[in-house]
């Protein structure tokens, strides 16, 4: 049984299909990562997964749960789940120890010694034990971004799902977060994540989908994808990204 | 600066003449820009007072309103008054936030169950900003007692109390409703997305943010409050207000009126300038 299963997935906004028929499985371990141009939809389809948006039409199986069910518990599905965003993701009011044990201690009701007891090794393993007392402002953007990360994997969750959370980082604060990704991906962790830096997806992903106007259009290894795309658009898309040296 | 292009390390830090230089016109300009403002105040207020003392009607006024015999006959009374009216302040305080906060909260529930509560906190935060406060103390203050329910308090102060928590709850509701508002949509998301429910997203992360940014307007409202916390002596309780009334009435001389005045101010100045002082520090926080 697959880990995650799509199908048949549509959404719109404002009678505007976003999302045309997704039809996608994750395997566990599995690296998948999702490319295209902005406003392909590959964010929709991450927030149709973590049911941040209802979908308009399909299904989607978690370890063979189908949660796009009406009566699925929401909030019991995301505990399932880490998602992390492109920005604004920690609580500012919050120092980093807090905001990365205020899930395990309230939600899946760890005792406060023992959440932070697991957040500080988290924080030692991505090298950011010195900051667990700062907050996020005193933070730089790569380092809030990876405090990010761990507090998404501090449930350990069975999915991740990373969305573009790199775009809004100066070039050399990149690499640090990339190697936190890197790492998980060695820990065994799945992950469905979108992503600008084309060298880092070819390198990371097991499975590369492109996205078109909402419709997957193209699935399959990197090596695929990248070296010998079987679409025209496809390769117009990578033509694009080389043009702007993002390759 | 070295033969190969390199650029030398800076060492320490010497100010250089250039930035003495500048340092002094800054204290020089700062100076100057002072006094400006000194001798222009002091020029302001005597022509002011040269336009009041120099009125016709001034002699009378200077008696009735400026006696300072009968000053320091009313300060005691007016002064015990002035107590009652911050304890009405003290106790309407918390009370008035509790309710603002709840029917804001209220305001916020999603879930069709809600849907009587949504629209009670809707048609009171509608009726109560719309009612004037004075109105509110009158129809408080005489109409709960005429019900004559069991329990119903019918000391004044209280029901004074309660008009105003009603009144400036309203008030209130509304500005906690917009700090809530005011909180990034992806904080909703970041915190849905690690499991935590409606509830708990709005008590550990939404309620906790709004709050930090509404205290310069609630701190607003409490200094409307303070004051307004002598419309309750429309209905009787012998607070500031009514007791140099009182004084007012036996002697024929308002100078009572301007004791209470005093004392208000006394009160809503340092308030006053603690809300400067805290707008003026999430300013410069956002700035940064
Ligand atoms: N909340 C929304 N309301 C209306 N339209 C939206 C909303 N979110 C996304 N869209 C639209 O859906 C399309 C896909 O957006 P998105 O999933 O963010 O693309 P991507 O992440 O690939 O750049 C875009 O055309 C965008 O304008
Ligand atoms: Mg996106």
């Amino acid at each position: 049984m697959s880990l995650l299963t799509i199908e048949g997935l549509w959404k719109n906004y404002h009678g505007h299909n976003v999302l045309r028929g997704i039809d996608l499985t994750v395997e566990a371990h599995e690296v998948v990562c999702l490319i295209g141009a902005s406003g392909s939809g590959k964010s929709t389809l991450l927030r149709c997964v973590n049911l941040l948006e209802t979908a308009d039409d399909g299904t989607i199986h978690l370890d063979g749960e189908e949660i796009t069910d009406v009566r699925a518990d929401a909030d019991g599905v995301r505990k399932r789940m880490g998602i992390v965003f492109q920005a604004f993701n920690l609580f500012p009011h919050m120092t980093v120890l807090d905001n990365i044990t205020l899930a395990p201690r309230k939600v899946h009701k760890v005792g406060r010694e023992q959440a932070e007891a697991q957040a500080r090794d988290l924080l030692a393993r991505f090298g950011l034990a010195a900051k667990a007392g700062s907050y996020p402002d005193q933070l730089s953007g790569g380092q809030q971004q990876r405090a990010a990360i761990i507090r998404a994997m501090a449930t350990q969750p069975r999915l991740m799902l990373l969305d573009e959370v790199t775009s809004a980082l100066d070039p050399e604060l990149v690499t640090e977060v990339l190697g936190v990704i890197r790492e998980l991906k060695e820990g065994g962790m799945t992950m469905i994540l979108t992503t600008h830096e084309m060298g880092f997806c070819r390198e990371i992903a097991d499975t590369v989908c492109f996205l078109d106007g909402g419709v997957l259009l193209e699935r399959g290894t990197p090596e695929q994808i990248f070296s010998n795309p079987g679409r025209p658009r496809t390769r117009e898309f990578l033509q694009s990204v080389i043009d702007a040296r993002r390759l | 600066m070295k033969s190969d292009g390199q650029m030398a390390i800076p060492t320490d830090w010497v100010k250089s003449e250039r930035q003495v230089e500048r340092e002094r016109l800054r204290k020089q300009r700062s100076r100057r820009s002072s006094s400006i403002a000194t001798v222009s105040t002091i020029l302001v207020i005597i022509l002011l007072f040269w336009v009041f003392t120099n009125s016709p009607g001034w002699p009378r006024v200077q008696e009735t309103f400026f006696n300072s015999e009968q000053f320091v006959n009313a300060l005691p009374e007016v002064l015990s008054g002035f107590l009652l009216n911050i304890k009405i302040f003290l106790i309407a305080e918390p009370l008035i936030l509790i309710v603002g906060l709840l029917v804001a909260l209220t305001r916020n529930l999603r879930a069709p169950v809600f849907f009587p509560l949504r629209a009670l906190a809707v048609a009171y935060t509608d009726i109560f900003r719309g009612v004037p406060t004075i109105l509110v103390i009158y129809l408080v203050g005489f109409g709960l007692p005429a019900l004559g329910l069991q329990g119903m308090p019918t000391d004044l102060a209280t029901l004074g109390v309660i008009a105003l928590t009603l009144s400036y709850g309203a008030y209130v509701a509304e500005v906690f409703r917009a700090g809530i508002e005011s909180v990034h949509p992806s904080q909703w998301a970041a915190a849905r997305s690690l499991g935590l429910s409606h509830g708990r997203t709005m008590r550990y992360v939404v309620v906790p943010q709004a709050v930090r940014r509404v205290v310069p307007p609630l701190l607003n409202d409490f200094v409307s409050l303070q004051k307004d916390t002598a419309l309750v002596a429309t209905i009787g309780p012998l607070d500031a207000l009514r007791q140099a009334q009182i004084h007012a009435a036996s002697t024929f001389n308002y100078t009572p009126y301007l004791a209470a005045a005093l004392l208000f101010i006394l009160l809503t100045i340092p308030m006053a300038r603690f809300t400067d002082y805290l707008a003026a520090r999430s300013q410069k926080r956002r700035g940064q």
